[in-house]
């Protein structure tokens, strides 16, 4: 192998090398949980009658790994590579870079001891109780110094697109996260929310869109706009595509909360806003996807030999199909079908597995090797592999999921002609069961996927230790 | 509910901010404002990266504004901005309302004046397809509809009456033929499943409807009134205490499973049958329970080895120590007398399968 040297020693790797390889290490815990919990669905022995090891505790431990220890390591690594990268300049802090690091994992770790303890605040996506969400907010603010002060003494004149969706999804999640997490203690481990009632689930679901519309969307455009055009090798598409659908996009996205309330005792004119600019939403969303995939205009043949390229352009699709699905499921009419079936399970792991989780793994996959002062991943056969497994776990997923939930929709609003309702709601969860094995089987697809980047990512890793000690 | 003069332009405020912001932005961006030929780069460069200036893709564009002016014409229609109440005057529920009474008013009035609230149009509509069907069946006795083969109604200007059943083959079109006791356990499994069971056999703490063991009273009429008003248990108070303690309780419990025909330990089961005196209030002297004593407690037979809260020594001994007590909610205001009626007979023919 050629002994180019991209690692710059002026940058500093360390901070983005740690969390690279836990956003590696988490994704293999928080999909293994997600599977274990799938698994109990079918077979709820396998909670071995403990209670830590309840679906209702696991799943929240599920959500917080993928959420918070892959999804949001992923975006620790990338910003920190990117910012440094595009600005070029050192980040502005080392020792605070290297605080945000132990500090988000004290989070992640103490999000692992309390939730299967069964300590949580039952706000969802927010269960962490107090004390943690403190340790959270002083983390954050950290974060948010060390990315906006580099731009900040950045040495290029623009601020390159990436780093606006980043420092978006940065300042956004701070005050989603103070503001929902408000709350007033009673114990070291029990706090109850300062709000009560509708304006409670208001906030609550004002917190839980835009976690996914800034943490998990973009947070992750930001990773898309530099690791696409770079592992494409391809100027981005439209500059001009970005700005519109960068500023629509955050100013929308901050008003799609109510349509998690749909038909509840939210009041009508709060539902219909929320529908109103959920729908909007579609085109800056579909903005985003475009400007990816137009990206790798004359170069589309990449495709056919780079298995990485693969990932980014199939999260992509992704991306755009849960963006068409979720305006149209915040429609009042499909939400009274979709709400509280397994569809919304389906779309969550759509964005989840196929947008998220591919365009992380992808920029992994791209990022690691070059931080190891390598231009490849150990073997870029197990790259293909590792898609191929993922790719066909999503799908068996997603698919699963959306039959599932339609039937269940349908199923729960049959009427016979005596007026009394068709079916009973186990007769629905009866009929779900298959659904629910396929859906295990997806999430096997996609753990396996995961055992083998762990695999190559080691691999990697050692070879450039070996390197080093040779030289 | 109304909100203030503020809130509301507030809303107003910033809904047309965000709308109108978009308008701008696209339009903005129509022209090429970049300096550059379109298609060419804009001219920096990070790391690598460079930037075309493509313009908006069309389609794109168009979809952009359609779906901007639809939104101005929903929020012209419905309701959104504010108080706004919209043209249409659609509502989904009557909001703001602090209590039945006044929930019963307005959804009445909104049936009476025709109002376009969802909810209210909704029951409307089920009450007068529906009602009638229910109000035929609620006409027989539980009994008869208990088991009842099939009860025949017509539908006339879409509403139900009652005439005679002929054979399958030679009924009419348009003709509903049901069995009152499924069409009850189908109301049963959509409301009472929950805490007693598809299978109505019940779980800890909420009785076995399956077993002929009545806390309340087993007649039609006793099942039908414990449907429409519930039942709050007397309640079993926590008598550790008052038994002197742990070894009180224990022997309370011998005797309890003695009553039961378990195997026990005798010495303790008699010292237990002293102190039973204070529970022979509720559970009868000779411990079979409310109903058998004739007392309204809602008490349970002790004799039976039927057990609401679990029959192991354990269980017992953790009812006697810290004491029980259940609720059967009130479903008159829920799903209405005709209803109830016609789940009785579910009920009543669940716990007596022969006639």
């Amino acid at each position: 192998m050629t002994t180019t040297t991209i690692a710059h020693p002026e940058y500093n790797y360390k901070v983005v090398k740690q969390f690279a390889l836990t956003t590696v290490f988490w994704g293999l815990i928080g999909m293994t949980v997600g599977v274990l919990i799938a698994a109990q669905l079918i077979w709820p022995a396998l909670n071995f009658e403990t209670p830590w090891l309840t679906f209702s505790r696991l799943r929240p431990l599920h959500t917080n790994a993928v959420i918070f220890a892959f999804g949001t390591s992923a975006l620790f690594a990338t910003s920190y590579y990117v910012v440094q990268r595009t600005c070029k300049v050192k980040l502005i802090s080392d020792k605070v870079a290297a605080f945000t690091f132990w500090g988000w994992q004290a989070v992640i770790i103490a999000a692992v001891i309390t939730l299967p303890m069964g300590l949580t605040t039952s706000k969802e996506y927010a269960e962490l109780e107090w004390p943690i969400d403190i340790l959270i907010t002083i983390v954050w603010l950290a974060y948010a110094y060390v990315f906006l002060g580099t731009v900040a003494i950045r040495k290029t004149s623009h601020i390159y697109v990436a780093n606006w969706f980043y420092a978006g999804f940065i300042i956004t999640v701070a005050v989603l996260h103070l503001v929902n997490s408000a709350a007033i203690p009673v114990t070291l481990f029990k706090s109850y929310s300062i709000y009560s009632g509708a304006v409670d689930a208001m906030v609550q679901w004002w917190y839980g869109h835009n976690a996914v519309g800034f943490l998990l969307t973009a947070g992750f455009l930001g990773m898309m706009y530099y690791f696409v055009p770079k592992q494409a090798e391809r100027p981005v598409y439209s500059y001009r595509l970005s700005v519109v659908h960068f500023w629509a996009l955050i100013s929308l996205y901050i008003w799609a909360g109510p349509h998690h309330l749909h038909y509840t005792a939210l009041p009508d004119w709060t539902q219909s806003l929320g529908m109103v600019m959920s729908l909007i939403l579609f085109i800056p969303s579909w903005g985003g996807m475009i400007n990816g995939i137009m990206t790798l205009s004359g170069a589309w043949h990449k495709l056919r030999t780079d298995p990485i390229l693969r990932f980014l352009i199939v999260s992509l699709s992704f991306y755009g199909m849960s963006t068409f699905e979720g305006p149209m499921m915040a429609i009042k009419s499909v939400n009274a079908l979709s709400h509280y079936t397994d569809w919304t399970i389906g779309h969550v792991h759509s964005g989840a597995l196929g947008w998220v989780a591919m365009v992380s793994i992808g920029a992994l996959y791209h990022l690691i090797p070059r931080l190891y002062g390598k231009t490849d991943m150990a073997s870029t056969k197990l790259i293909n592999t590792h898609f191929w497994l993922h790719t066909v776990g999503v799908v068996l997923y997603i698919v699963a999921m959306w039959i599932s939930g339609v039937m269940q929709g349908l199923m729960w609003r049959a009427v016979n002609s005596d007026g009394t309702l068709t079916y009973s709601f186990v007769q629905s969860l009866e009929a779900s069961y298959p659904f629910y094995f396929v859906r295990f089987l997806g999430g096997l697809f996609v753990v396996a996927g995961m055992l083998v980047m762990v695999y190559n990512v080691v691999k990697t890793v050692r070879e450039s230790k070996q390197v080093t000690a040779a030289a | 509910m109304v909100m203030t003069e503020f809130w509301h332009w507030w809303v107003i405020l910033l809904t047309s901010i965000s709308l109108i912001g978009c308008f701008w932005i696209i339009t903005v961006n129509l022209k090429n404002y970049a300096g550059v030929p379109e298609g060419e780069s804009m001219g920096h460069e990070f790391d690598g990266i460079e930037e075309l200036n493509n313009p908006l893709p069309k389609w794109w564009t168009y979809m952009f504004y359609f779906i901007l002016v639809w939104a101005i014409g929903y929020l012209i229609l419905m309701p959104g901005m504010g108080n706004w109440e919209g043209l249409l005057g659609w509502k989904s529920s009557n909001q703001g309302i602090v209590s039945i009474e006044e929930s019963r008013a307005l959804s009445a009035k909104a049936i009476d004046e025709g109002l376009l609230v969802q909810f209210d149009q909704e029951v409307k509509h089920a009450d007068e397809v529906y009602g009638p069907l229910f109000k035929g069946m609620a006409d027989k006795p539980i009994l008869d509809l208990a088991y009842s083969d099939g009860l025949c109604f017509e539908k006339n200007d879409g509403k139900y009456s009652e005439i005679a059943c002929v054979d399958e083959a030679k009924q009419p079109q348009g003709v509903l033929e049901v069995e009152p006791y499924k069409v009850g356990q189908r109301l049963f499994l959509q409301n009472c499943a929950l805490c007693h069971g598809s299978d109505a056999r019940g779980s800890t703490g909420f009785p076995n409807l399956t077993d002929n063991d009545w806390l309340y009273g087993g007649t039609p009429e006793k099942i039908k009134e414990t449907l429409m008003h519930g039942r709050v248990a007397t309640g079993m108070a926590a008598w550790g205490p008052a038994l002197g303690g742990e070894q009180g309780v224990q022997e309370v419990a011998q005797y309890v499973l003695k009553l039961a025909g378990r195997k026990v330990n005798d010495k303790m089961a008699d010292a237990g049958k002293a102190k039973f005196a204070l529970c022979a209030a509720c559970h009868g002297a000779n411990g079979k329970g409310g109903v058998a004593n004739g007392l309204a407690t809602g008490a349970p037979n002790l004799t039976d080895n039927i057990w609401l809260y679990g029959g192991s020594k354990r269980a017992v001994e953790e009812s006697i120590r810290n004491g029980r007590a259940g609720v059967m909610p009130a479903w008159k205001d829920v799903l209405g007398e005709d209803k109830v009626h016609v789940i009785s007979s579910y009920v009543y023919r669940i716990s007596h399968p022969k006639k």
